[in-house]
C-alpha cells in the first residue's frame, strides 16, 4: 500500500492473535498487490477472448457461400508467425533476467529484440490480412470472416498495445533506472506478453490447425 | 469536418427534449455559478475531483447515482403517464419514436448509471473501512474508474440534447439495432457510453478483488470478514468475469454498424441469437452483481439493529459464493423461446430455480437474526422488513418464470416487467436506501432525519406495490411490454393504479431530497460525536465520523468474528480503552487529476466516434495515451502525514470514546 508499510509487512510477526489462516498478517506489500491485480486483469482479458472464441466457433461455418477456412489459411506462414511470437516471449524472459541483475545494456538489447520479433509477428499478420482482403475475403464477406478478423485482430491489437507499452517501458528504464516501481511495471508487462502467447497458441490450434485439416 | 453532426441534431421541433435539456443546462450552469460564487472550486478540485480517497470516491459515486435516479425516474413517470393516456382513441402525448427512446433510456440509465454506481459507491466507502485498512489496493485507478463511469453517464445524457437515444430497448437487440434498421446515432450513443463505463467497471472489479483478498487488517482472516465484504467480493468476481463478455457483445455490434461486419445481421450468415447469448451471459450475472452487495447491506443492518451477531454467518458466506457461481449457469432462461429444445431449457430452468435455495437460506438467516434480538426500528430496519416481505414475492414469480412452459406464455409481457422490478426495487433499491441511511452519518458526521426517512420508506413500499402489482395482472391478460398505445380500454383502471403508484414513488424521491436538505440544515441536532451512532459491530464504526483520510491511526488488530463489537464489549467491561499504541507517520497516496483528464479524452473520443468525426477520435486516443505516459513518469507517489497530526487526532478520538464509555459503563 505504501512504501512505509512495505517494510514491516515483509517480516510482520502478528503477535497476540492466534493464527487464523490465509491473509491474516495485514496488508500485503506492493510487490505482491500490484502483480496480483494485474493477474486479475489478465484473467478478465482471457474471458474477453473466450467470448471471441465462442463467437468464432458459432460462426465458423457461416460462410455465406464465400471461402471456408481450408481455402484461406497458409500453415507455413502461420508457423513462422508463431515462431516469431514465441521467440519474442523467450527474449522477454531474458530481458527480465537482465533487469533482475540491473544490467542496463542487456535489458535494453533484449527488450529491443522482444519488440522487433513482435513487429515481425505483427507484420506477418497484417500481410495475411491484406492478402485475404485483396482476394475478396475481407471481414464484410461473411459472418465467418467477421469473426475470424475480430478474434485474430483483437489479439493483434493487444500485441500493438503491448509494443506501445514496451517502447514506453524502455524509455522509462533508461530515464529512471531500475527503480522498484519500474521493475514492478516490467513484471506486469512480461505477464501481459506471455499471456498473449497463451492466447495465440489457442488461436493457432483452433483457428489455423483445425481450419486447415484436410 | 464534423461528420454526421449538423444543426439538425438539436431537436428544435420536439419541445419535450428541447425544453428538458435547456432546463438541465440552465440548472447545471446555475450550480456552476453558485460554486464559483462561494469559491468552492479549489475545494472540490482537491478534495473530490482529483481525490484518491476511497471515501470521497464512494460519495461521488452515490451522488452520481442519485442524480441519475432523478433522470431515470423522469423517464419512468413519462412512460406511465403515456400508458395511462394513450388508451383507445387517444394517442397520448409521446410519439412512438420518442416513447421508444424513453423506455430504452430508462432501463439503460437505471441499471448502468443508478444501480451500478450506487452499489460500487457503497463498496468504495465501506469495504476498506470494514477491512480495517487505509485505502483500496489501487487508489489512483479507483479515481479513473469513477470518472470513466461519469463519462458514460454524460454521453447518455448528451443524447437528449444532441441527436437521439437508442429506440431498441435497454439491451439493443439486433437485428433491430443494426445499421439497416437503426441508422441514427441513438444506438451508437448507447454502445459507446456503455463501452467507456464498462472499462471503469472492470477496473473497479480488479481493484476490489485485490483489496479484499490481499489487503486486510492483521487478524482479519476470510471468515472474520463482515458479510458486506464477502458479498462485495462475490459481486466483483462476477464483474471481472461478466463485463468482458458485455464488451465483446457490444464491440461486435459496433463492428457490424461501423465497418459492415456480419456478426448479427440478417444477411451474410450473421446470427442474432449469438448476441442474445453473449449479452445475457453478462446480463444475468449482472443481476447478482447488484443484488449480492444488497444482501450484504441487509446483513449488516439485521445484525446491528437486532443487537445480535448475524445468524448463520458461515451459511451466509456459503450461500453468497454458491449464488456467485450458479449465476453463470442460468442465462438461457431469458430466451427459452429461442427454441434450444426441451432438454436445454429444462437444464437452465432447473438451474434458475436452484438459485432460490441459497437465497432462501439468506432470508431465514435474517429472520433468525431478528428472532430473540432487541430489534430497534430505525429506518434501515424498515427497509429490511419491507424487503423481506416484498422480495419473497418477487422471487416466487421468478421461480414461475423459470418454468419454460410458463415462460412461453408470459415471455416479454408486463408480467416479466413486474417481476424484475419486484426483485430490483424490492431487493436492490430498498437495500440502497437502507445503506444510504445507515452509512450517511459515517460519511458526514450526522444522521439523517428519521421521521422523513420513514415517510420515504412508506412512499417506496406503497408506491412500488401500487405501480407493479397491476402489471402482473395485465401481463397475465396478455399485455406485452413496451407498448406506446393501448387498444383495450378495459386495461385502463389497472394502468391508472400503476400511474398513481409511480407518482407515490416520485413523492418518495422528492422527499429524499427534502430529507437531505432538512438534515443538513438541522445537522447540529443529530451530530454523531462518537463515530458509532447505531451501536455497530464492524470496524467502520471504530473510527471517527467522518473518518480521517487515513481511516485508522493504527491498523486495528482483529480478534474474533465481530471485530469492533468484541473490542467495544471488552472496553465497556473494563471501563477503559486498549493501551495507547505507538503512533507512526502515515504515507497516503497523492491526489491526481489523471482520472478526470483521462475521462475527458475518453468522452471526446467517444463523442467523436458517435458522430463519425474521425480526426477528433484519433486526437482523443493520442491524448489519453499521452496522459498515461505523463502519469507513469511521476516520481512522487505518496505524501506523509506527520506523526504529530496522527497522534493529536487519535488522542482526541480516544478522549471522546472514553467519555462515551463511562456513560455506557454506568448505564449497564
Amino acid at each position: 500500500m505504501t512504501t512505509a508499510s512495505e517494510a514491516p509487512a515483509v517480516g510482520l510477526t502478528h503477535q497476540g492473535s492466534e493464527d487464523t489462516g490465509l491473509g491474516h498478517r495485514g496488508p500485503a506489500s506492493k510487490s505482491i498487490v500490484v502483480p496480483y491485480g494485474f493477474w486479475l486483469f489478465i484473467l478478465s482479458d482471457m474471458v474477453l477472448f473466450s467470448a471471441l472464441f465462442a463467437s468464432y466457433a458459432t460462426l465458423v461455418h457461416a460462410t455465406d457461400g464465400g471461402p471456408a477456412t481450408n481455402q484461406l489459411f497458409d500453415r507455413e506462414l502461420v508457423a513462422v508467425e508463431t515462431l516469431a511470437l514465441l521467440s519474442s516471449s523467450f527474449v522477454c524472459g531474458l530481458a527480465m533476467i537482465a533487469a533482475k541483475r540491473k544490467n542496463m545494456q542487456l535489458t535494453q538489447v533484449w527488450l529491443l529484440l522482444t519488440g522487433l520479433t513482435g513487429l515481425v509477428f505483427l507484420g506477418i499478420e497484417l500481410f495475411e490480412f491484406g492478402k485475404m482482403i485483396g482476394e475478396g475475403a475481407g471481414p464484410q464477406r461473411s459472418a465467418f470472416l467477421s469473426s475470424f478478423f475480430t478474434l485474430v485482430g483483437c489479439h493483434g491489437a493487444h500485441v500493438t498495445a503491448g509494443l506501445l507499452w514496451l517502447g514506453t517501458m524502455m524509455a522509462q528504464i533508461w530515464a529512471k533506472g531500475f527503480r522498484q516501481d519500474i521493475i514492478r511495471r516490467l513484471l506486469c508487462f512480461s505477464v501481459f506478453w506471455h499471456a498473449l502467447d497463451i492466447i495465440w497458441v489457442a488461436i493457432f490450434t483452433i483457428v489455423y490447425l483445425i481450419g486447415t485439416l484436410p | 469536418m464534423f461528420g454526421r453532426l449538423t444543426w439538425d441534431a438539436i431537436p428544435f421541433n420536439q419541445p419535450i427534449p428541447l425544453i428538458t435539456s435547456l432546463v438541465v443546462i440552465l440548472a447545471l450552469g446555475g450550480v456552476a455559478l453558485w460554486i464559483t460564487k462561494i469559491k468552492a472550486w479549489p475545494y472540490l478540485w482537491h478534495e473530490y475531483i482529483t481525490s484518491t480517497d476511497h471515501k470521497r470516491l464512494g460519495i461521488m459515486y452515490i451522488a452520481l447515482a442519485l442524480l441519475m435516479l432523478v433522470r431515470g425516474f423522469a423517464d419512468a413517470i413519462m412512460m406511465r403517464a403515456q400508458q395511462s393516456l394513450a388508451i383507445g382513441a387517444s394517442q397520448g402525448y409521446l410519439p412512438p419514436e420518442h416513447y421508444n427512446q424513453i423506455f430504452s433510456a430508462h432501463g439503460t440509465i437505471m441499471i448502468f448509471f443508478v444501480a451500478m454506481p450506487f452499489v460500487i459507491g457503497f463498496m468504495n466507502f465501506v469495504v476498506p473501512l470494514q477491512l480495517g485498512v487505509r485505502d483500496v489496493a489501487f487508489p489512483t485507478m479507483n479515481n479513473v474508474s469513477f470518472w470513466l463511469t461519469a463519462s458514460g453517464a454524460l454521453l447518455v445524457n448528451l443524447s437528449l440534447f444532441l441527436g437521439e437515444f437508442a429506440r431498441t430497448g435497454w439491451l439493443a437487440f439486433p437485428p433491430l439495432s443494426e445499421k439497416a434498421f437503426s441508422p441514427g446515432v441513438g444506438v451508437d450513443y448507447y454502445l459507446v457510453a456503455l463501452q467507456i463505463s464498462g472499462v471503469g467497471t472492470v477496473l473497479t472489479a480488479v481493484n476490489f478483488v485485490t483489496t479484499i483478498l490481499k489487503t486486510r487488517a492483521p487478524g482479519m482472516s476470510y471468515l472474520r470478514m463482515p458479510v458486506f465484504c464477502w458479498t462485495s467480493l462475490a459481486s466483483c468476481l462476477i464483474m471481472l468475469a461478466a463485463f468482458p463478455v458485455l464488451t465483446v457483445a457490444l464491440a461486435e455490434l459496433m463492428l457490424d454498424r461501423y465497418l459492415g461486419f456480419h456478426f448479427f445481421t440478417n444477411d451474410g450468415g450473421g446470427n442474432s441469437m449469438l448476441y442474445m447469448n453473449l449479452i445475457w451471459v453478462w446480463g444475468h450475472p449482472e443481476v447478482y452483481i447488484l443484488v449480492l452487495p444488497a444482501f450484504g447491506i441487509y446483513s449488516e443492518v439485521a445484525a446491528t439493529f437486532s443487537g445480535k451477531p448475524l445468524f448463520g454467518y458461515r451459511s451466509m458466506v456459503f450461500a453468497t459464493m454458491v449464488i456467485c457461481i450458479v449465476s453463470y449457469c442460468v442465462w438461457l432462461h431469458h430466451f427459452f423461446t429461442m427454441g434450444a429444445g426441451g432438454d436445454i431449457n429444462a437444464v437452465f430452468g432447473i438451474a434458475s430455480m436452484v438459485i432460490g435455495i441459497p437465497t432462501g437460506v439468506k432470508i431465514y438467516n435474517w429472520l433468525f437474526t431478528m428472532y430473540g434480538g432487541r430489534v430497534r426500528f430505525n429506518v434501515p430496519m424498515y427497509y429490511l422488513i419491507g424487503f423481506m416481505l416484498t422480495f419473497v414475492g418477487g422471487g416466487l414469480t421468478g421461480v414461475l418464470l423459470a418454468i419454460p412452459p410458463v415462460d412461453f406464455i408470459v415471455h416479454n409481457s408486463l408480467f416479466l416487467v413486474a417481476h424484475f422490478h419486484h426483485v430490483i426495487i424490492g431487493g436492490v433499491v430498498f437495500a440502497l436506501m437502507a445503506g444510504y441511511t445507515y452509512w450517511f452519518p459515517k460519511a458526514f458526521g450526522f444522521t439523517l432525519d428519521e421521521r422523513l426517512g420513514k415517510i420515504v420508506f412508506w412512499c417506496w413500499f406503497i408506491g412500488f406495490h401500487l405501480a407493479f402489482m397491476p402489471l402482473y395482472v395485465l401481463g397475465f391478460w396478455g399485455a406485452t411490454r413496451r407498448m406506446q398505445h393501448i387498444s383495450d380500454p378495459s386495461w385502463a383502471p389497472w394502468l391508472n393504479v400503476a400511474f398513481v403508484g409511480a407518482a407515490i414513488i416520485g413523492l418518495g424521491i422528492v422527499l429524499t431530497v427534502v430529507q437531505l436538505l432538512y438534515s443538513i440544515k438541522t445537522r447540529d441536532q443529530r451530530r454523531d460525536i462518537t463515530g458509532d451512532p447505531w451501536d455497530g459491530r464492524t470496524l467502520e464504526w471504530l473510527t471517527l465520523s467522518p473518518p480521517p483520510h487515513y481511516n485508522f491511526a493504527v491498523l486495528p488488530d482483529v480478534h474474533g468474528e465481530e471485530a469492533y463489537w468484541t473490542r467495544k464489549q471488552t472496553a465497556i467491561k473494563q471501563d477503559q480503552l486498549i493501551d495507547e499504541p505507538d503512533y507512526q507517520p502515515i504515507e497516503m497516496p497523492l491526489s491526481t487529476p489523471v482520472g478526470v483528464i483521462c475521462a475527458f479524452f475518453a468522452t471526446v473520443c467517444g463523442f467523436a466516434i458517435i458522430w463519425y468525426i474521425w480526426w477528433l477520435a484519433i486526437l482523443g486516443l493520442i491524448g489519453a495515451f499521452a496522459v498515461f505516459v505523463w502519469y507513469a513518469w511521476r516520481d512522487e507517489h505518496e505524501h506523509i502525514i506527520p506523526v504529530e497530526e496522527v497522534r493529536a487526532n487519535a488522542r482526541e478520538r480516544r478522549r471522546i470514546r472514553m467519555e462515551h464509555l463511562h456513560e455506557l459503563s454506568q448505564s449497564t
